[in-house]
């Protein structure tokens, strides 16, 4: 038995938003494999759950008439890998949550949760920070959109407002097209463990595929929320395509980056494997662009 | 200590091909239900935590760590567990005779959830390389054997089914 207590489980997204109105001190579920886990180590003993379960509505992943992608929030990790809107337009975020704990949690774990804990080291978040994905949120005014970097205010804090849900993950259509990335999870452990760094890097050619139009880059455990490394963006777009590129673009990341020594690893290594990591992610995108070095 | 009333719920949903009913009290995993109100004991508590997929079962066709997902979210759905993989007479399934053919057992904990594992494996007809066989059987521990007679019972019994052996 779990120690709550009291479940309301909502029947539609407007049920959902009324019972977080109702009680504004309940934690919401979705596929629960950190809330029962957490529940079951005494850290939320006796909360009150909401769970959104049961919401189809929010679950798949569809594409908008102006092309932008939508992910439900209730999406699961193996749904999301298998699914071929994915694999067409942002493979690598598949790829990335293919990544997640094992085949198991991969079933039961949401984006929307993966993203609502907060957690820097979460395996989708810093694929979605670098694609410039946008988070959609239904609350008692109606929806409201918010970039990615902003939902995110500190370590196991996102901005989910009172009487709101997240409902969706959307990609812009200007975020995906022509673009192609390579996520590397450093871990101890092939399966069931945590990020030691995440790095997701992608970048767009020009059509000669002799020039970085753009080259986007992100990490996950390089500071208490997934962050953006802007100063090696800049120093890549519209440059010549070269391995002095990447080696200036992978060094360049450790200007924005700030880890922290923990019993998982200490800062200096994760200074090292973020640059290694950045280089290798940069280029294997370009190859996957069809550039070439 | 604040005092609350226990809460229940009626849900229906298929055990192993059957529809049930059952009232449950909505702090239960569904690991509990299945073997406390269906003796289902092939569903073993291992880490309780969803580390280890002793308490893995299919629903709707796919791989759950039953331990960490309530059981009245089974409401509607179809729930498999390796009492479900038995002939009408007890017999094995081809996965469990190659279990024990290729010894991937020993003290048999791990087995009932790696085996519903393979069935969700093997289910999907398709052709992995072991790679990707590691990879798809990546969720449970096994403290016994080591993993490389599991990976050859599953390997075998794909390679049976698809017909290429």
């Amino acid at each position: 038995m779990y120690d709550m207590k009291a479940l309301y489980q909502a029947k539609s997204v407007k049920d959902a938003v009324a019972l977080r109105l109702a009680h504004p001190e309940a934690q919401i579920i979705a596929g629960g494999s950190d809330v029962l886990v957490q529940m079951r180590e005494g850290k939320r003993a006796g909360a009150e759950l909401i769970s959104i379960q049961a919401l189809d509505e929010i679950r798949g992943v569809s594409m908008e008439e102006d092309g932008t992608l939508r992910i439900g929030s209730l999406t699961s990790f193996s749904h999301i890998t298998r699914d071929p809107l994915i694999q067409k337009y942002i493979n690598v975020l598949g790829e990335a949550v293919d990544q997640v704990g094992g085949p198991q949690i991969r079933n039961i774990g949401t984006i929307g949760g993966n993203t609502c804990n907060g957690v820097t080291s979460a395996d989708s978040a810093s694929t979605l920070f670098a694609w410039d994905a946008v988070v959609e949120l239904t609350g008692p005014e109606g929806v409201r959109r918010q970039p990615i970097q902003e939902f995110y205010i500190k370590a196991g804090k996102v901005d989910l407002r009172e009487g709101e849900i997240q409902t969706a993950i959307l990609i812009p259509k200007e975020s995906y097209e022509r673009c192609f990335g390579h996520y590397i999870k450093y871990a101890m452990r092939n399966a069931m463990d945590i990020a030691t760094l995440g790095t997701s890097v992608n970048v767009r050619l020009s059509a000669d595929k002799k020039t970085v139009e753009r080259a986007r880059v992100a990490f996950g455990v390089a500071g208490p929320v997934p962050l953006r490394a802007g100063t090696a963006e800049k120093a890549a777009a519209g440059q010549p395509l070269t391995m002095d590129l990447a080696d200036r673009f992978a060094q360049a990341v450790k200007e924005d980056i700030h880890p922290r020594d923990s019993w998982r690893a200490a800062k200096d290594f994760r200074l090292h494997i973020a640059v290694e990591s950045a280089k290798r992610a940069f280029i294997e995108s370009v190859r996957l662009a069809g550039g070439a070095f | 200590m604040e005092k609350h009333k226990i809460q229940y719920e009626t849900i229906r949903f298929n055990l192993n091909g059957e529809d049930v009913e059952r009232t449950v009290d909505v702090r239960a995993s569904l690991t509990d239900l299945l073997r406390n109100d269906f003796r289902m004991t092939s569903v073993k508590k291992g880490c309780e935590v969803g580390e280890c997929g002793a308490c893995n079962v299919l629903i709707d066709g796919e791989a759950f760590n039953s331990c960490i997902y309530l059981a009245v979210w089974a409401q509607g759905k179809r729930v498999r567990t390796l009492e479900g993989l038995l002939g009408p007479n007890g017999e094995l399934s081809d996965i469990q005779q190659a279990f024990v053919d290729e010894a991937a057992i020993q003290c048999g904990f791990c087995t009932p959830g790696f085996l519903l594992t393979a069935v969700e494996i093997l289910e999907s007809g398709k052709e992995y390389t072991d790679e990707e066989l590691r990879k798809l059987l990546s969720g449970h521990l096994c403290r016994c054997t080591g993993y490389e007679n599991i990976l050859r019972a599953v390997k075998k019994t794909m390679y049976r089914r698809l017909g290429k052996v």
